[in-house]
């Protein structure tokens, strides 16, 4: 009996040892420290074999990623230009000074005598007086007009008073009603608040940043739409691939990466070149801005995309395209179940 | 390990292609399954992988009803078993080494254990030295013994074989079940299917036949 066991013993072993590692493998692959660095090892190999796979087909990955940075860098490109006009009226944000534009029959002296009767006004904080000379002055300096100028006869422009009203009237109620008490007086011609013009100014600049806003969301959606369809060409060149893993056991998500990581990289190396895209636009914008600027009194620089701007940009863009690559597999894989 | 109970599979367009199939593999069986083309033994091996469900019955694999089986819990249940098909299904971009790592790779095991056990796959079907080489410049004989290190690199407890030796000559064929009778040996269930007669005949193992969805001895 003690012999029959012994026997049966020496046989047993390489199956039950076979039959042990089986019900091991079933539960893991090693222990948690392994797990971890062979995840960390799927994560690392999806992300630059899938950036080689675009390296090898440099062609197809070039127009891809051509179109999808022209597309990157005209919505960034309004949004910069929308910065900047936006620029312009920051300045002039905090003004609401009044400007009246004296008739012409007002002699210089009676101008005076006016400024001084607007200073007793409990409303009002200073007035400044711009004699037509001053004005022609300012006008040449400034304009760029000046020989033009020098050629006419006579001053056509008006005495003016700039009238800053207290800093507590900033209601607007109280501000035109003060603009309508000077627009009665017979000495003034014209009387405008330089605020009305920054306000409209202000809402043409929003609603040209709400079309870029607009545009954006546009373009995004195309970005979305053409990362997807390149994922989805590399899906159907890869289908054997897919499947096979399919076959030995690889989940959804194993499937998905290195998809995701060819939307990222695309995403991402389009973020980068639309950056230079618009880069180089500005620059060469950057002369004639300066140019312009100088004549006006040069207080205007061309604003570019800033540090948080910039990695806003590549973030953005690089998520697109993880999405894009995301709702295609989505859709794809669920289809590739069925068939 | 492998238990039928009265399965049947029907197609919207071609109708019932398996019909109250039943049969029972125990752990360490092996057994072909025959029938002529069309009989519906790609179907039957297809339900077993999970990659279709049975439209009636049960099908219990290692005691788990794979019809109840959430579609998260497939890529699981697909590991316990190794894939042998007559095409090898190898990815071509990809050296031998990388093909027999793939499940393993797929199951997350670590870099020295990937290695090491895809040298002792290799080794067992005779193939240690190839494993830089890219299928395409091996022979169909070899490419077959690539296609099965990848089915046992993972030590599953079950093989699957669709027409293992279909494309092989003779004493090709001989070889490959040479190795599937030593895996059964240590207590892999193993199901060939297989229209190869003379094969079938010399192996003096348990028959499953199929005609027209019917199975008609086992």
């Amino acid at each position: 009996m003690k012999r029959g066991n012994k026997n049966r013993i020496k046989k047993d072993p390489p199956v039950r040892v076979i039959k042990q590692e089986i019900r091991q493998t079933a539960l893991a692959g090693g222990n948690f420290a392994d797990k971890v660095n062979a995840y960390r090892d799927q994560h690392a190999h999806a992300l630059f074999s899938s950036l080689g796979r675009l390296v090898a087909t440099p062609f197809i990955s070039i127009m891809t990623i051509a179109v999808l940075a022209i597309a990157i860098a005209l919505a960034s490109g309004f949004y910069i230009l929308v910065s900047n006009l936006q620029q312009l009226t920051t300045n002039l944000e905090t003004s609401n000074q009044i400007s009246l534009f004296l008739r012409d029959d007002v002699s210089d002296a009676h101008a005076k005598k006016l400024v001084d009767s607007i200073k007793l006004d409990n409303n009002v904080k200073s007035v400044k007086l711009i004699t037509k000379e001053q004005a022609l002055e300012e006008f040449k300096t400034y304009s760029g007009f000046g020989v033009a100028i020098n050629a006419l006869a006579t001053n056509p422009l008006p005495i003016v008073l700039q009238v800053l009203p207290k800093n507590a009237l900033n209601d607007k109620e109280a501000l035109s009603a003060l603009l309508k008490s000077f627009q009665q007086s017979p000495e003034v011609d014209f009387a405008q608040m330089d605020l009305q013009w920054v306000e409209r100014l202000q809402s043409i600049i929003s609603l040209a940043r709400l079309f870029a806003n607009l545009l954006s969301v546009l373009l995004g959606a195309a970005v979305l739409f053409i990362v997807g369809n390149s994922v989805r060409l590399e899906l159907h060149n890869r289908r054997d691939e897919v499947v096979i893993s399919k076959l030995v056991g690889a989940t959804d998500a194993f499937i998905r990466r290195p998809f995701l990581y060819t939307g990222f990289w695309i995403g991402f190396i389009s973020g980068v070149l639309a950056w230079f895209i618009v880069a180089i636009l500005m620059l060469i914008l950057n002369n004639s801005v300066e140019e312009l600027s100088g004549l006006y009194g040069g207080n205007f620089h061309l604003l570019f995309l800033n540090f948080t701007e910039t990695i806003v940009l590549i973030f953005l863009s690089s998520f697109l395209g993880v999405l894009g690559s995301w709702a295609v597999l989505f859709f794809q894989l669920q289809y590739t179940k069925a068939s | 390990m492998i238990n039928f109970v009265n399965v049947s599979k029907r197609y919207a367009e071609t109708g019932d292609v398996l019909r109250n199939i039943s049969f029972h593999l125990q752990r360490g069986e092996m057994a072909f399954l025959t029938g002529h083309s069309g009989a519906g033994k790609t179907t039957l091996l297809r339900l077993i992988a999970v990659m279709e469900r049975s439209s009636r019955g049960q099908i219990l694999l290692d005691g788990q009803d794979l019809s109840l089986a959430k579609e998260s819990q497939l890529p699981y249940i697909r590991r316990k078993m190794g894939f042998i098909y007559q095409d090898y299904k190898l990815l071509h971009d990809r050296t031998v080494f990388d093909n027999v790592a793939l499940p393993l790779v797929i199951a997350g095991y670590g870099h020295h254990e990937v290695t090491r056990r895809v040298r002792a796959a290799l080794d067992k079907v005779s193939l240690t030295g190839k494993e830089k080489k890219y299928p395409l410049a091996l022979s169909g004989g070899e490419q077959q013994r690539v296609g099965i290190a990848r089915a046992v690199v993972n030590k599953p407890p079950i093989i699957i074989a669709d027409e293992p030796t279909g494309n092989l000559d003779p004493d090709l064929s001989e070889e490959i079940m040479f190795l599937f009778g030593q895996f059964q040996r240590v207590g892999v269930t193993i199901l060939i299917a297989s229209h190869d007669i003379s094969l079938i005949t010399q192996l003096n193992h348990r028959v499953l036949k199929l005609d027209h969805g019917q199975l008609v001895s086992s």
